[in-house]
């Protein structure tokens, strides 16, 4: 038996993406990256400054639903985590729809705040457990929030990485492309290549995820899934049995 | 000064086509005035949620309460997609205006200051301005350049005016100001509409203006139209400070709503108040 889950795994490796910064914020249905977040508060000895969407006790803002926003407008926000209904090659996020605009085969919720934290947060980490060819696609079919930008565009920040359930992606801004820069345990390079939509940049030897050390665990499964619980009650009942 | 009424005369007062705002789910959403509203047969409304929404705006597009819904983002959470709002955006029975949440504050922002327009960074290469015909870009004018030509594009959003702003609140005191704490977007939603409506959990016993640690939090009487009592007003979701979501009831919602019969069966078999 494996010392520790795949979603263990998951949130340790995106938890490693912003460690040492000081202000990082987690949105709307993220149960991983906000897990994430807060491992990365507790390793920072309370130092990082966490905010999660939705809810009372891990969020310090007090001037609405603006706040972040307004944060992150000024550069105050230095991480933030984005899902995506497709991502491409580009780093192009679709959260809205494929399909016909009219009548498209598939609706998403929406673009939420990605349309303008994706410009101005310097480090924004993309996280999809599903890694298909599904979900990583040559092409989005609409840019809900666009990975590069012209020159003289305002953008101050902008993908930084994308994790999955199969492997970590560092991405590369100049380029605008990916590297596959770490391969989870269990996962090989033939299937992250079959299950990938998109070209990517591949260095000759791939490091293996580092796995949650057994202090990172610990935390896990104590501190930080007490603290999920409040906003995520399903997902820490799932993952840990742990009631809110 | 603000009326009492209960929540069925608070539903008349959203009229058939009400451009009607509703905050997302960790701010208080009205959903004993939303069965009131379904009941009632409203139709054509105009929804802005501020910014997102998720069971409120399900139930209100599944009843056919909906034509048009500015929106960020329609979610059932943890309980995964909104299946009637997704059900209806494909067969193109709901006028989707898509946005981003900040765009949706900030177009409540200029509408509280009575200006028509607000600028936003980011969107740039998003399609977003590709489906929005009323975002447009120009050059910042004290950058230097010229307005159409501008070296520094940024986007311009109209100032989103709603008719209505529905929320519910834990108290309100007899004059009708109500108790928001720290969920300002309510006191945004209510500065940007023509008029408020609230629901809450009881009468505050006492003026909320009168001591500074509730005025703090308290939105005042003057954006206010009427007042209805709904005791846990906002169940099947939390009110936050309050008490938790039912999470069984939501459950048992997007299983019945993954279909259009189950809905309907949703709909005829839920109590109007919270059990």
């Amino acid at each position: 038996m494996n010392r520790f889950a795949p979603t263990e795994l998951l949130i340790a490796a995106l938890a490693r993406q912003v460690r040492g910064l000081g202000h990082v914020a987690v949105g709307n249905a993220s149960p991983i990256p906000g897990a994430a977040a807060l491992l990365a508060r507790a390793l920072s000895g309370d130092a990082m400054v966490v905010s999660i969407l939705g809810s009372q006790r891990h969020n310090p803002y007090t001037d609405g639903g603006r706040e972040l926003f307004d944060c992150a407008g000024q550069g105050r926000l230095d991480a933030f985590f984005l899902g995506g209904g497709e991502i491409d090659g580009q780093a192009n996020v679709n959260l809205v729809a494929v399909g016909e605009r009219q009548a498209p085969q598939a609706r998403f919720p929406g673009s939420f705040g990605s349309a303008y934290l994706y410009f101005v947060v310097p480090k924004v980490i993309l996280f999809r457990e599903e890694h298909s060819r599904r979900v990583l696609v040559p092409r989005v079919a609409f840019v809900s929030a666009p990975g590069c930008s012209a020159k003289g565009i305002h953008r101050t920040g902008g993908p930084a990485a994308l994790v999955t359930g199969r492997c970590v992606f560092a991405f590369d801004r100049a380029r605008g492309r990916f590297r596959l820069d770490s391969i989870h345990p269990g996962h090989d390079r033939a299937e992250i290549e079959a299950e990938t939509g998109f070209e990517f940049d591949c260095l000759p030897e791939p490091a293996a995820t580092e796995p949650p050390s057994d202090a990172e665990l610990a935390l896990i499964r104590g501190r930080v899934a007490g603290e999920l619980a409040e906003t995520y009650p399903r997902f820490a009942a799932r993952t840990w049995n742990r009631a809110a | 000064m603000v009326t009492w009424i209960d929540i069925d005369a608070m539903a008349a007062r959203i009229p058939d086509g009400t451009r009607l705002a509703v905050p997302a789910d960790y701010s208080g959403v009205a959903m004993a005035a939303t069965r009131a509203l379904i009941a009632r047969g409203a139709r054509g409304l105009r929804l802005v949620t501020v910014p997102t929404s998720g069971m409120q705006a399900d139930l209100l597009v599944g009843a056919g309460a909906v034509a048009e819904i500015e929106t960020a983002g329609v979610t059932l959470g943890e309980h995964g997609l909104a299946p009637r709002f997704s059900a209806a955006a494909k067969a193109g029975r709901v006028d989707i205006r898509d946005a981003t949440c900040p765009a949706i504050h900030a177009g409540l922002q200029a509408a509280e200051k009575g200006v028509p327009f607000m600028p936003l960074r980011g969107l740039i290469g998003s399609d977003l301005l590709a489906v929005r015909s009323d975002w447009h870009i120009i050059g910042n004018p004290f950058a230097g350049g010229a307005l159409e030509t501008g070296d520094d594009p940024i986007v311009l959003l109209p100032a989103i005016r709603p008719d209505v702003a529905l929320f519910h609140a834990r108290w309100a005191d007899r004059s009708g100001n109500v108790w928001i704490g720290r969920r300002r977007e309510l006191a945004t939603m209510a500065h940007a509409a023509a008029t408020t409506l609230v629901t809450v959990e009881e009468r505050y016993d006492g003026d909320l203006l009168a001591d500074e640690t509730m005025a703090a939090g308290t939105l005042p009487a003057l954006y206010v139209g009427a007042v209805a009592v709904a005791e846990r007003g906002a169940w099947p979701l939390a009110l936050p400070g309050a008490y938790a979501a039912d999470d069984g009831e939501i459950a048992r919602y997007a299983a019945a709503a993954r279909t259009e019969p189950g809905f309907a069966d949703y709909l005829a078999g839920t109590p109007r108040r919270a059990a």
